[in-house]
């Protein structure tokens, strides 16, 4: 029973891990139709500014909540108005500079802080469930996650800026009739993707520890989950999660951890053939 | 017995959503026919011909060329039993010349060497673009790019040709030529053929199926259809309407 | 097709390998010789995702896959049956089969663009995963350890068919993979004008077209992408000869990048323009590692992005156009700029 709870909250640890790795390449895809190849990077300088900002002395949560979203979001800004803003409407093109993009940004990060790993200790201690071990700090990435998920909901069902995206991304045509200016809503919401990233790369940095090159293990699964997904933002991300990370958590315990992660990448495969438009293309039509 | 028609539906309906967009149409054309579709825009026309070209499968009823269901078949095997298609918004290898273009068309179903004859024959004859064999067609004016699909289509030699607008945004004289190379195709393929222009339709049409809101509403003579009150109200209305308006 | 096949580039290249043959062994040693090989080896590669897709409009950004398939299949088969005439032809096989598999999974679920890039990468991940977790004695083929991350070392030289003990030295390994890559290029220079190439271009043009012309798409891009796969395959086999060892990082993704920055640098759509690509980028990497100051990352993202941006086209379509002086794409019509918005791959009526 206690061996069913501890699979169950690895299960739920997994989702929202990948909730969490995958909403900002989701918010940029399905508002944008952009694929950001660099949003493996993106997570790997949240990790890197939570560091580095802890080691300058700045509590821990106030690195990982506060400085690595805005530090990303920053440079989501700049690459937004540098890169992708040239782009619109170039999908392959996109993902090609992008590409480029997360090859510029390991290069320059390991320049900068070297190419070794580097790492902060989890913040939290232990919670026994009966006689297993189970790290506090996953009830927190859970949080994380839920709050991520209904900070979006709202900003998107109620806010004006929510409207106005939606708009957008229905008729950029139409928004600028109304007297909005697609490209700051695009803007925008490349830095909350941005920034997005930033947080997840912050939250995930003292579990996963942080290199330079550990982008290319975000990505793959992002761009997956957000494929799967389909083009609606929320529905789509926590749904492919859902089913991907199941998928991995079931196998990793039943074999190893990589054939957990050879079964999260088969899921997606099937996942894709049967329904090539992504989750969301077949069902939950229309919701955001 | 006779021959079966050369396309029959039986109460063909689709719907995307809550949309009805073709709904219980029964339609025949005989062989070497020449109809024209008309209804106003929405009508369900283009639909029609996205069921019939195998685009868009049915959600019910059933599609027949020359007696056998469409039903399942790929695009590219519908093509196969002889229909082709010049679609309202031209659909060209754009970066491939005109030459090119037509030649693929004919290459599919004969040799080599006879794509070659055909293909300088609609080019020189049949379409008259010996000027621009060797232009790619991204450079071609629409009204031009509307006669190289023209010559695509016809270099098929399909038994059937559905023609999506093949006059929208000629002027006078062009729609004069369109006209006749309408009515020379027909001498060897069966043709539908959706328009708004009346005068055009009356130069090159027999019968005349109108179509509203998915459904067909009359199908009859030219004449007969251009009397109908419920064609009048439904198109020719709106239609004399706005000439009304832009006349004053 | 229209009579007058341009033959000046399989030419030029009958001539630049033969006289690579003839003229390198001559003046540079056998280290300098070997550089130059993996040279000519990495082009292959290059080639074979410059026709499917420059020419078959297929980007998979998995396909390092194939390539490492013919490295790993070629390892396995030289050490398991000693003559390795049977192995060269195998690395061709296995990944033009697995492309077959993969391929008829992709077009004939319809599978294109973002979904297929998805997919494809999806699947590399997959074999670096597995490739990299089978250390230990029990992940064996034959007498073959794969050796997990470690990879497999010691692969053997090819040898001449038939003579088992008569195997390549390095001046002959060089002179082999550039007739090959000579061959290669000949070849799919000859398909891309046959009427079959003519077909694959013109699906990559408007698919939609091609099929209401009769065309079967989905078969079209499968024998595609399988070619491109034994091609991959076979300069895998050469990669393979050449380092004498092969590992798991002929999977990675970092591998699949390398081969669409070629691509994308020289040109896609052109064959010439990803060999050009290759060396360029090539002879880039080790300069900046003989330097050792510069992140060879830093450099090549810098590069992708410039390229994308401003040279969207790639070198060799670029030069080509500046050469004969022509200027962008213009309309024959005045009338034509309000109606020049016509989607490349407009739908039926749309």
């Amino acid at each position: 029973m206690d061996y069913l709870i501890a699979i169950g909250l690895e299960v739920v640890s997994g989702i929202a891990s990948l909730v969490l790795i995958s909403i900002g390449l989701a918010v940029v895809f399905g508002m944008m139709k952009v694929i950001n190849l660099a949003h493996g990077e993106f997570l790997m300088m949240g990790g890197y500014a939570t560091i580095a900002a802890s080691k300058a002395g700045i509590n821990i949560w106030i690195a990982i909540l506060v400085i690595a979203p805005l530090v990303v979001g920053l440079v989501g800004l700049v690459v937004e108005r540098l890169v992708i803003r040239h782009l619109y409407g170039r999908v392959i093109d996109t993902m090609l500079a992008t590409w480029g993009l997360s090859l510029l940004f390991i290069g320059l990060v390991t320049t900068v802080f070297g190419n070794t790993t580097s790492g902060i200790s989890s913040p939290l201690g232990a919670v026994n469930i009966g006689p297993i071990g189970f790290s506090a700090y996953k009830f927190f990435i859970v949080a994380v996650a839920v709050a991520v998920i209904v900070t979006l909901y709202l900003l998107f069902k109620l806010s004006r800026f929510g409207l106005i995206a939606r708009a957008t991304m229905q008729n950029a045509d139409m928004s600028a009739a109304l007297g909005v200016d697609p490209a700051r809503v695009y803007a925008a919401t490349f830095a909350i993707g941005s920034a997005l990233a930033g947080l997840a790369g912050g939250v995930l940095a003292p579990v996963t520890g942080v290199v330079p090159s550990i982008g290319a293990a975000f990505v793959a699964k992002a761009f997956i989950t957000v494929i799967g997904g389909g083009s609606a933002v929320l529905v789509g991300t926590l749904s492919a999660s859902g089913i991907f990370a199941t998928v991995n958590q079931l196998a990793s315990f039943a074999t190893t951890p990589v054939i957990g992660e050879v079964a999260l990448l088969g899921a997606a495969i099937i996942l894709l053939r049967l329904f090539p438009r992504g989750i969301t293309g077949r069902f939950f039509k229309g919701r955001i | 017995m006779m021959n079966p028609p050369l396309v029959e539906t039986r109460e063909l309906s689709v719907h995307f959503g809550g949309l009805q967009a073709v709904n219980n149409v029964n339609f025949s054309l005989r062989d070497g026919e020449l109809r024209c579709l008309i209804g106003p825009n929405g009508a369900g026309k283009t639909t029609f011909f996205r069921l019939l070209t195998g685009v868009h499968a049915p959600t019910s009823g059933t599609v027949a060329v020359n007696g056998r269901s469409i039903a399942g078949l790929q695009t590219h095997q519908i093509a196969r039993l002889g229909v082709g298609i010049k679609t309202q918004i031209p659909s060209l290898f754009d970066n491939l010349s005109v030459r090119e273009n037509i030649w693929l068309s004919a290459r599919r179903n004969h040799s080599r060497a006879a794509a070659n004859r055909i293909a300088d024959s609609v080019i020189m004859d049949e379409v008259g673009l010996g000027e621009y064999a060797n232009t790619e067609t991204a450079k071609l004016s629409h009204g031009l790019r509307q006669w190289v699909e023209l010559g695509v289509v016809i270099a098929q030699r399909p038994k059937l040709i559905l023609l999506d607008e093949p006059a929208a945004g000629m002027t006078g004289h062009d729609m004069e030529k369109t006209a006749e190379l309408i009515k020379r195709i027909n001498r060897t393929s069966a043709m539908i053929v959706v328009e708004h222009d009346m005068e055009f339709i009356k130069r090159i049409a027999k019968t005349v199926t109108v179509f509203n809101r998915g459904e067909v509403l009359v199908e009859s003579d030219v004449d007969t259809v251009l009397a109908d009150e419920r064609v009048r109200e439904v198109y020719l209305g709106k239609q004399t309407g706005r000439q009304h308006d832009t006349g004053a | 097709m229209n009579g007058s096949r341009n033959y000046w580039p399989i030419a030029a290249a009958v001539i630049a390998a033969l006289s690579a043959i003839i003229v390198l062994p001559v003046i540079y040693d056998e280290y300098a010789l070997l550089q130059l090989t993996i040279y000519a080896i990495l082009s292959v590669l290059a080639l074979s995702l410059a026709f499917i897709w420059g020419y078959g409009g297929i980007l998979s950004f998995g396909h390092a896959v194939f390539f490492g398939l013919g490295a790993y299949t070629y390892a396995i088969g030289a050490m398991n049956f000693g003559e390795t005439t049977i192995a060269l032809l195998l690395s061709m096989v296995i990944p033009a089969l697995f492309a077959a598999a993969l391929g008829y999974f992709l077009f004939y679920g319809r599978i294109s663009d973002v979904y297929l890039g998805a997919i494809t990468l999806t699947v590399t991940l997959i074999f670096f995963d597995l490739a990299s977790s089978t250390s230990g004695p029990q992940y064996r083929i034959g007498q073959v350890a794969l050796g997990g991350f470690n990879g497999i070392p010691s692969i053997p030289q090819l040898n001449v068919p038939g003579f088992p003990d008569w195997t390549l030295s390095t001046t002959e390994l060089f002179i082999l993979s550039v007739a090959i890559l000579a061959l290669v290029y000949i070849s799919l220079r000859l398909l891309i004008s046959s009427d079959f190439g003519r077909v694959v271009i013109a699906i990559k043009e408007n698919e939609v077209r091609a099929e209401l012309l009769g065309y079967d798409a989905r078969k079209y891009k499968l024998v595609t992408f399988v070619i491109g796969g034994a091609i991959a395959g076979l300069a895998g086999c050469l990669f393979a000869n050449w380092g004498g060892f092969t590992s798991p990082a002929v999977f990675a993704l970092g591998q699949s990048v390398q081969i669409i920055i070629w691509m994308v640098v020289g040109g896609v759509g052109t064959l010439a323009g990803p060999v050009i690509g290759c060396v360029l980028m090539q002879w880039l990497t080790s300069s900046l590692a003989s330097f050792g100051t510069v992140n060879n990352n830093l450099v090549l993202g810098g590069i992708l992005v410039i390229v994308v941006l401003l040279l969207p086209q790639g070198l060799v379509p670029t030069i080509a156009r500046l050469a004969r002086g022509r200027r962008p794409v213009q309309r024959l019509d005045a009338t034509a700029g309000a109606l020049g918005a016509t989607p490349a791959k407009s739908e039926v009526g749309a």
